[in-house]
């Protein structure tokens, strides 16, 4: 049964509903205890690195999650705190994955980005299944990841970033799969029965 | 490349779709679960709900509605309408909406506009503005354009960014309804001075009217009711011909 980790910050409802929409088992928790009994774990979210953190701290969460070994999915804010470092508000995430999330400049356009993008697929990632290159998907986000050796999916805005990342069992999407159409079901399908 | 969003309005009254003229002489246009799931499927980007009854009643069942949409599409959604206090917002939030936007609440008492960000994020943030045309300006106005203000439109604009709107929803009244293109003045002058996306709402009759807001009024995305509530327009032909104005959309 897939766990989906609820810290607070919105968008649980999206979430199940689209896995609803796919049949799939889930449990809502906030409880170490019961998130251990996941076999697969979602974490969605929207708002802001720093207030993700801190009630994942709160949850006791932190340092069981850096070394969760069955197949988690990280969505937008839940993607970029398994980064190093996110300078919204110099928050320190969980370092599964190397690098430092940033801000969008706002000089080089409008912040946050905002709407369908198109994502390039890079590599063979399970969680990009029998999807195109350079499908549309939903973003809203006002920071972004770089691009490194764990980017399975990347997206141009004001700079090539980091869409989607998979680094061993940990996987992540700045764009809401929750929100994104079919492709976007495709994507928590994929991870449902291929990750 | 980031696309140009189209995103059909559906005014809700009591649980069904309703559509007026400069914010009067409502007409059923039917059920907003139905419409969500159609539009959803000709490719919208995007769906605003803004909620009009009058009732505690209606109000309740706009609730059951948000949910029910939430269910029926997998796109985002922007809900409005009465919205005043942080507690309306996790409500609509909580049922699945995605962002809410906020009008007269914000004028009546700007901070909520700060309490609101701080507490759901600007992202999930629209202050809509309902614009009227004076001599030289354009003037606020609230209540669902009942209510004139003394507040200049585009200096509204810049303090509902300061204060964290995460996207503007700029509706001209005076085109409002008229099927004679947005305002394109007004999108223009708001844009040059925000850094936020804005959506341009009011007068679109035609797919070329939705070019020109892009085009010429500089608005990221545009809104649109009546020209898709009577299927005299769908919404993949709309995109077709953006896309052949070499405007970005996702097809």
């Amino acid at each position: 049964m897939i766990g989906i980790i609820n810290y607070g910050a919105g968008n649980i409802r999206s979430v199940s509903n689209a896995l609803d929409g796919l049949g799939a088992a889930y449990f809502v928790s906030t409880r170490i205890d019961e998130l251990r009994q996941a076999d697969k774990l979602i974490l969605p979210g929207v708002g802001e690195a720093r207030s993700a953190m801190e009630s994942l701290d709160r949850g006791g969460l932190v340092e069981w999650l850096r070394t969760v070994e069955v197949p988690f999915l990280g969505i937008c804010i839940g993607m970029q705190i398994l980064f190093e470092r996110s300078t919204e508000r110099d928050t320190t995430c969980l370092g599964v994955i190397p690098g430092t999330v940033s801000k969008f400049d706002a000089s080089k356009g409008k912040v946050p980005h905002m709407g369908w993008n198109t994502v390039q697929v890079q590599g063979e990632s399970p969680l990009f299944n029998g999807i195109r290159n350079n499908e549309f998907f939903y973003f809203v986000h006002s920071y972004s990841a770089p691009v490194g050796p764990a980017t399975i999916g990347l997206t141009e805005y004001h700079h090539p970033f980091s869409a989607a990342v998979q680094r061993g069992n940990f996987y992540g999407v700045q764009f809401h799969a929750e929100k994104s159409g079919r492709t976007g079901l495709r994507i928590l399908q994929n991870f449902i029965e291929r990750c | 490349m980031l696309t140009k969003r189209i995103i059909p309005c559906l005014d809700v009254q009591d649980g069904r779709t309703v559509k007026g003229t400069k914010f009067l002489n409502l007409r059923d246009a039917g059920d907003p679960v139905e419409l969500a799931a159609r539009y959803s499927e000709e490719g919208a980007d995007e769906l605003v709900f803004l909620d009009i009854s009058a009732s505690r009643e209606g109000r309740k069942t706009f609730l059951s509605v948000v949910e029910r949409v939430a269910r029926a599409i997998q796109i985002p959604f922007t809900v409005g309408g009465g919205i005043s206090t942080v507690e309306d917002i996790l409500r609509v939030l909580d049922a699945g909406a995605d962002k809410v936007s906020l009008n007269t609440a914000i004028v009546l008492r700007p901070d909520f506009l700060n309490e609101a960000a701080m507490a759901v994020g600007s992202q999930s943030i629209v202050a809509a503005i309902d614009a009227k045309r004076d001599e030289k300006r354009w003037t606020v106005w609230i209540k669902g354009g009942a209510e004139r203000t003394e507040l200049d439109a585009v200096a509204w604009a810049q303090e509902t960014v300061r204060r964290g709107a995460g996207e503007l929803l700029v509706t001209s009244m005076d085109s409002d309804g008229m099927k004679a293109g947005y305002d394109l003045d007004l999108l223009r002058t708001v844009a040059s001075r925000v850094h936020v996306p804005l959506i341009a709402s009011g007068g679109a009759g035609t797919p070329e009217h939705l070019v020109q807001a892009i085009t010429e009024g500089n608005a990221d995305a545009v809104l649109a009711a009546s020209i898709f509530h009577y299927q005299e327009i769908s919404i993949n032909d709309i995109k077709l011909s953006i896309s052949a104005n070499t405007i970005p959309v996702r097809l």
